[in-house]
């Protein structure tokens, strides 16, 4: 009797329950199925000893998506700083300018860049130069810094702004010159957000493929793509297993971020 | 410090907005270019305007968000009252995680399962993929849309507690009313954040759609994706401008609407 | 005693608000110096400028005979327990303490057995490694006061550092707080609303209303020789009348004159007299210097709180005898309970006990309102 009045309790979850298990969990299993399956149907390793083909790929889209991710913090970090320091109506309005190029569409976004750095692009252009950007790792860099930003400001600033004002004060008090405020206290103190910054600018940035086929001109070829490319050719079985292999990593070192934070402090990462 | 601030808050929007803006200029241009600008037209809105794909594609959009922001608001706000009254930790932890993956997992992969899983329903069915073009859509958007909603409620539920709907009960309330009468009504902030959030993230998606859609179904971001794979025309340029102004008009709407509120709250404390 | 802080003419604004009103005043070294008033009356600014976190508009700082108003907080021998504490929540117990030494690059030795010195001062030894969010509101306190001793200051600012704790547990901190001060001897500057508190631990009281100080002495002064209504009233219950000091020591009021032990006013001056509610005997009407009738009788334990109606004034009169309500009693007041006040602007506005707060006074303005 009791034990019904507890599932009662919590009935309004039931219809998320099925949806959660019908369209979420259902559909993981099945790639992990095509991850072991050959075209027919039968068992098989071969798609995920085929990946070791793939190993330069990998190395390749995290080394780019790590370098991003790492000009996002510190490029990052200071605004997210400023914003939340700034007045109040300032802060609103900075946060506002600074949604909406997210709210933008990443496609339109990411192709407007090309458009400035093409070879014949605009920028070329005005300048009357004849600079090579696009196709380089730097253009790729530059476009996932551009697109993600916002993803690393927002958790930052979220967190400094909700640092209690003593701590600035208490800091000082105790004897920290401005800069030791800054790295003995406020810096740690927003550690949950930069680790939900860089947790929501490398997700995408590694598995991005629209990024590198409009600034990576052709040239490069990462994860994203790959799995783009057995998607459109059909090779269904290769791609759920890149898929299985992307999911994996990005979950095993998301939990390795969120145990670093919790010992830390505690905080929630969303 | 202060000068230092400045500067580096104009460098960094300055970057932020020079591509949306040199986007915006050239939706104007009056040549085929997106690199020359040689004259003020409005050529490209006309031909815009006169392109039947783009109003299909727009209406899409357009039903598929307000549909599963809709529908996923229902069920996430529901989903968010079951979970805070649920007492097994365990089980809270192991929904929340769930509930969650389709945030944490990167879109591509969030894509390429759901496609297989409807390539499997299609057998099963004995249809065409297809056939199922706009329900197996609507379901995608519904599923990654639940967690935006019910991170945004489940917060405003925990904060607000028991006392309120136990004092409603307490009046008389059946527990349906006291939801609906009391409870709903204090955590509505949070409902329609996340029903915003949930409609911009299906308004925005490009990887999910991608993977998921059919050709007989097609979304703007679709549409813009296809158009970018051959050489843009400004038309395409024309277009995003429409949509960058459209966002621009809504938010400065309700960053007004916002303020007033704070302003507001103010004057109240300041009465006191 | 030297004076090791001293404000002169100190103001400050806010939004074109007067917090400070030109401040002079000065703390002696060793000291255990009180702040004493209610909330928004500028104590918390007043503190908060010592330390160094406001700048004051107008005016001069001085800490040991030297000007420090443009010295940033890290360079002041200040330091300051917050309100709510303001623990470091990403280090623990040991790292919080040891905080102010590291930043001196302290040898790890000497920081090892001085925090384990505070530690044990702050009856805290074992929590080292405790994380700050897991103690309790008290044991935080102690973490903070013991972070803001042991770079030896030479003065700790508290800005109502008991405000958050629960009645027992604050009375136990006060009697701490005032040994440890005893036992190490620097100067504590403590900001409260709490006159209680003030006046069980301090040395010396600044009764601060309206960015002005009101009255500055030991808590005995404070408490016999109020200056003015806002003190008397402030610090514990005053019955406040309109008298007039017929010459020295004698005094009219509520219809009678009565012999007091004050003097040095004009002939016939317009005064306010205090008498404390303890201080006023009920004896037979026909003994009575003042008679009057009881309007409620409150037990609170070791006497009872009686209020009295006397010529449409109510009077609170403290008595251990039980006396029934709408009774007709007298009143007896000792010349030496009797204390003569100048005039100021607080006259007329305390002492009257038809209710007991302002808000209570607002409501029955409104129903007034209503009816007329």
């Amino acid at each position: 009797m009791k034990k019904k009045g507890s599932i009662m309790r919590s009935i309004a979850a039931a219809p998320h329950i099925f949806w959660a298990i019908l369209f979420i969990v259902l559909p993981l299993i099945i790639v992990v199925y095509y991850a072991f399956t050959d075209g027919d149907g039968n068992f098989s390793f071969e798609n995920i000893t085929s990946l070791a083909d793939y190993a330069p790929i990998f190395t390749l889209s995290v080394e780019l998506a790590v370098i991003a991710t790492f000009v996002c913090l510190i490029v990052g970090y200071p605004l997210a700083y400023i914003i939340a320091k700034a007045r109040p109506e300032r802060q609103r309005f900075y946060i506002m300018l600074l949604m909406l190029p997210m709210w933008t569409n990443l496609l339109i976004r990411t192709y407007s860049i090309m458009a400035i750095l093409d070879d014949g692009g605009f920028l070329n252009t005005i300048l009357g130069t004849t600079m090579h950007i696009v196709g380089t790792k730097g253009a790729v860099i530059f476009g996932m810094v551009y697109d993600f930003l916002p993803y690393m400001v927002l958790p930052i600033y979220t967190c400094i702004s909700k640092i209690d004002k003593n701590m600035w004060e208490a800091a000082s008090d105790l004897g920290c010159k401005p800069v030791q405020v800054m790295t003995r206290v406020i810096f740690p103190l927003s550690m949950s957000g930069i680790i939900s910054g860089v947790t929501m600018v490398l997700v995408p940035s590694i598995s991005t493929f629209y990024i590198s086929q409009k600034l990576g001109g052709g040239t490069f070829e990462l994860i994203g793509d790959t799995i783009e490319r057995q998607f459109v050719t059909g090779a269904l079985n290769t791609g759920a297993a890149i898929s299985l292999v992307m999911m994996v990593l990005i979950i095993i070192s998301l939990t390795v971020m969120n145990r670093f934070s919790d010992s830390d402090e505690g905080g929630i990462i969303v | 410090m202060k000068y230092f601030s400045k500067i580096y808050l104009v460098l960094i929007f300055g970057i932020l907005y020079i591509p949306i803006l040199t986007l915006i200029l050239f939706s104007f241009n009056s040549a085929n270019s997106t690199a020359l600008f040689e004259g003020f037209s409005l050529r490209w809105y006309v031909e815009l305007f006169n392109s039947p794909d783009t109003f299909e594609a727009l209406r899409n959009t357009l039903i598929l968000a307000v549909l599963s922001s809709l529908i996923a608001t229902v069920i996430g706000t529901a989903a968010a009252e079951g979970i805070y009254k649920m007492r097994s930790k365990l089980l809270k932890g192991a929904i929340t995680s769930v509930t969650n993956v389709p945030m944490m997992n990167p879109d591509i992969v969030t894509g390429m399962s759901m496609m297989l899983f409807f390539v499997a329903v299609a057998a099963i069915l004995g249809v065409t993929y297809e056939d199922m073009g706009f329900f197996a859509m609507l379901i995608a958007h519904v599923t990654f849309c639940l967690p935006y909603v019910i991170l945004s409620v489940l917060p405003r539920i925990n904060e607000l507690g028991d006392s309120l709907s136990e004092a409603a009960l307490d009046l008389g309330c059946t527990p349906m009313q006291a939801f609906f009468k009391v409870k709903l009504p204090n955590i509505m902030p949070g409902v329609l954040s996340g029903m915003v959030m949930a409609f911009t993230m299906s308004l925005d998606d490009f990887v999910i759609s991608y993977f998921v859609g059919s050709s007989n179904f097609q979304t703007l971001p679709l549409l813009i994706y296809s158009m970018t794979k051959k050489k843009v025309t400004p038309d395409m340029y024309a277009l995003s401008t429409l949509i960058v102004v459209t966002i621009f008009i809504l938010l400065i709407i309700s960053n007004i609407k916002s303020g007033k509120k704070v302003d507001n709250s103010k004057k109240a404390g300041a009465r006191k | 005693m030297a004076k090791l802080i001293e404000l002169k003419g100190i103001s400050k604004s806010f939004d074109g608000e007067k917090v400070l009103d030109s401040i002079d005043f000065y703390i002696r070294d060793g000291e255990f110096v009180t702040l004493l008033g209610p909330s928004g009356c500028g104590k918390t600014t007043m503190l908060r400028i010592i330390g160094g976190f406001e700048t004051a508009d107008e005016g001069s700082l001085y800490f040991d005979g030297a000007e420090i108003s443009e010295v940033p907080a890290h360079k002041r021998h200040i330091n300051t327990v917050f309100q709510k504490y303001a623990l470091f929540p990403h280090l623990n117990v040991y790292e919080n303490i040891a905080f102010p030494l590291r930043l001196k690059k302290v040898p790890e030795e000497d920081i090892k057995t001085k925090v384990a010195e505070m530690l044990s001062m702050v009856k805290l030894s074992g929590f080292e490694n405790k994380s700050v969010s897991t103690l309790s509101g008290g044991q935080q306190q102690r973490v903070a006061i013991a972070r803001a001793l042991i770079s030896h200051p030479k003065v700790i600012l508290l800005d109502e550092p008991l405000g958050a704790l629960d009645l027992k547990l604050r009375k136990d901190m006060q009697s701490e707080l005032k040994s440890i001060q005893q036992a190490i001897g620097i100067t504590f500057v403590y900001v409260t609303h709490d006159q209680e508190e003030a006046l069980s631990m301090s040395d010396t009281i600044a009764v601060i209303s309206e960015g002005e100080i009101q009255q500055i002495g030991t808590p005995t002064d404070i408490y016999n020789e109020p200056k003015n209504a806002f003190v008397a009233d402030f610090i514990g219950e005053s019955n406040i009348v309109d008298g007039i000091m017929l010459e020295d020591n004698r005094v009219k009021f509520s219809g009678h004159i009565f012999d007091c032990v004050d003097g040095g006013f004009d002939k016939n001056e317009p005064v306010d007299v205090v008498v404390r509610p303890e201080d006023v005997d009920v004896v037979p009407t026909d003994k009575g210097m003042l008679t009057g009738m009881v309007t409620s009788v409150t037990f609170k334990g070791v006497h009872y709180e009686i209020i009295v109606d006397i010529r449409g004034f109510k009077w609170m009169i403290q008595s251990t005898d039980y006396v029934a309500p709408e009774a007709t009693i007298g009143l007896y007041i000792e010349p030496d309970a009797i204390h003569i006040m100048k005039k100021s602007k607080y006259s007329g506005m305390f002492g009257d006990y038809s209710s007991f707060s302002d808000e209570m006074d607002r409501l029955s303005d409104a129903d007034t309102a209503e009816e007329f």
